[in-house]
């Protein structure tokens, strides 16, 4: 008897909430699964990749060999040997190139941030800073080759390589310290400012400390992005099976110019090489990212 | 030593926005002076420009005078840097530096000027902190980072860091504005505590606050939207809040205005 009251009553006033429509469900659980298929379409590729590079390339590099040995004096069909010569390349080359592209590319973003404002100048370098971010390796190779090599007449080599390098790095530097750098608040250089402390000391003891962890992941993720470029040393690096020192004379190898070298081997020694030389490389990249991450939380400004 | 501040029709520009119109006042020594007025009528801004920061903001220009004991702080041959260094700051949110410890957010300004003694900075770091009543609650983490702090006790850190520096004055842009009532309450005490050393010029929105803390007051108003800011009067606190001698000062502190 009371419930029929109740419902009587509930006819009078019909309630303010319902439950979630059928056609909202529907809409939800299509959202969901696309969501869903998204994600899976990303992941698979990434860790097919990832399990064949390791599948293939593991037992290869597990041999002690393989870090402290180069090819010198292997027949390319002859098995074992080791690529300690392309690692140094890769991580020189990367280096020297780092080196070179850290200041020129911090510098541009503090005057960018720092300086530039909306001067002409500022946008003339940001756009061009952008052109640069587009430009593909090959093309930065083939300039460097132009200009290096042809005009100035030196020989290839693995300096010719970092240059190559630098002018794809740049533009990231640029564009991540910007980022940075703009994130930083206006009240922390105001706050400096008031204390008396010159401009430029607010920059470079406020400004870019705050800043610094993210710049150093920025640049750390650029190393292993140039690291694995093959464009700059297929074209301006000749591949040498030894080790060579010299970064400004004679060829020297890399882990991709190995890579790509050991493709026109058809044998299973070549096959070995190619996927070793592969997970090497990754593993670099995974050190370098490692790396990244262990400094920035390191130096990020804390709370506690 | 604490000093006095002439303003002489001062006149501010942000680009061609004219924001501030012909304000001249003076704040003696060893007082405090507050700002009031309704958003936008100008006041935050005369206060940055009273050590030069108005001109950090793009397109920022500054017309007119502005002596300290008699000095023009905007002639062409004074260094912005060494007014700053003179007249201190505090901001509306409190702005530690997100690098640096406690101890030394408050000796930033020595530090970064050059000054490597460390038992003179240690020295400067506990007498600031005393200053600003915070020692006894940081006195055993100097170490840690100054973020971790409470919003009061990074204002209060913030006014550590300003009188670090010793300044002949103190500005400060709505110091409280950010904080709780008991915090409030610390700074205000604080307030009248530092007068005995500093010359303070105040920036508030609330006006029990610049009742509570000024010595003498100055209304801000401006006629209407793209208009300039003006200063409408300045006078003891008393006569401002008792009797002012303009109408609009008198709607506005009895809020029938803003």
């Amino acid at each position: 008897m009371t419930t029929e009251t109740a419902d009587l009553n509930r006819l009078a006033t019909p309630p303010t909430f319902q439950s979630v429509s059928t056609g909202r469900k529907i809409k939800n659980g299509i959202a969901t699964g696309l969501v869903w298929l998204a994600f899976a379409v990303a992941i698979v590729p990434l860790v097919w990749v990832l399990y064949t590079v390791v599948q293939r390339g593991l037992p290869v590099v597990l041999d002690p060999d393989w870090w402290q040995k180069s090819l010198s004096g292997l027949l390319s069909r002859q098995q074992g040997g080791g690529v300690y010569h392309a690692i140094y390349g890769t991580l020189v080359q990367g280096i020297v190139c780092g080196l070179l592209s850290v200041p020129i590319g911090l510098f541009v973003a503090i005057y960018l941030v720092e300086y530039g404002g909306r001067s002409k100048l500022s946008r003339a370098t940001t756009f061009m800073v952008d052109i640069l971010t587009g430009v593909p390796s090959i093309v930065a190779a083939l300039f460097v080759y132009t200009l290096w090599i042809t005009t100035f007449g030196f020989g290839r080599s693995g300096f010719a390589v970092s240059l190559a390098l630098v002018l794809l790095m740049v533009p990231v530097i640029v564009r991540t310290t910007e980022e940075m750098l703009k994130i930083v608040p206006d009240e922390l250089r105001e706050a400096s400012y008031a204390l008396g402390i010159p401009k430029w000391k607010t920059i470079v003891k406020i400004v870019i400390p705050t800043a610094l962890s993210g710049i150093l992941t920025g640049v750390m993720l650029a190393l292993a992005r140039v690291m694995g470029e093959t464009a700059p040393v297929l074209v301006l690096a000749a591949y040498a099976p030894f080790i060579n020192y010299n970064l400004f004379d004679g060829p020297m190898a890399s882990l991709p110019l190995l890579m790509a070298t050991e493709r026109n081997n058809p044998t299973q020694a070549g096959f070995e090489r190619i996927w070793g030389a592969a997970i090497t490389l990754v593993l670099i990249i995974t050190l370098f990212n490692l790396l990244a991450t262990v400094i920035s939380r390191w130096l990020a400004p804390k709370t506690k | 030593m604490a000093k006095r501040i002439d303003v002489k029709d001062l006149n501010l520009y942000y680009g061609k926005f004219h924001a501030v119109d012909g304000v001249s006042l003076a704040v003696p020594p060893k007082n405090v002076t507050a700002f009031i007025g309704p958003s936008g009528c100008g006041k935050s801004t005369v206060l940055r420009s009273l050590n030069r920061m108005h001109e950090v903001a793009t397109g920022a220009r500054v017309e007119g005078k502005v002596l300290l004991d008699g000095e023009d702080i905007y002639a062409s041959t004074v260094d912005p840097v060494q007014v700053r260094r003179t007249i201190g700051m505090v901001f509306q949110r409190p702005n530690p530096f997100p690098t640096m410890s406690i101890r030394d957010n408050v000796v930033a300004g020595l530090k970064l000027a050059g000054e490597r003694n460390k038992k003179k900075l240690d020295e400067v770091a506990e007498r600031s902190l005393r200053g600003a009543n915070l020692w006894n609650e940081v006195k055993d983490r100097l170490d840690r980072p100054g973020g971790g702090l409470s919003g009061g006790q990074q204002q209060r850190l913030c006014i550590a860091r300003a009188i670090a520096v010793q300044p002949d004055v103190l500005l400060m842009d709505e110091p409280c504005s950010a904080l709780d009532p008991i915090s409030t309450l610390a700074i205000e005490d604080l307030i009248t505590e530092l007068k005995k050393e500093y010359t303070i010029v105040i920036v508030t929105h609330n006006m029990q606050q610049a009742a509570r803390v000024s010595d003498q007051t100055a209304f801000f108003n401006l006629l209407g939207v793209g208009q300039p800011g003006r200063l409408i009067e300045v006078d003891d606190t008393e006569k401002i809040f008792s009797n002012p001698s303009q109408k609009a000062t008198e709607d506005y502190i009895s809020g029938r205005f803003g």
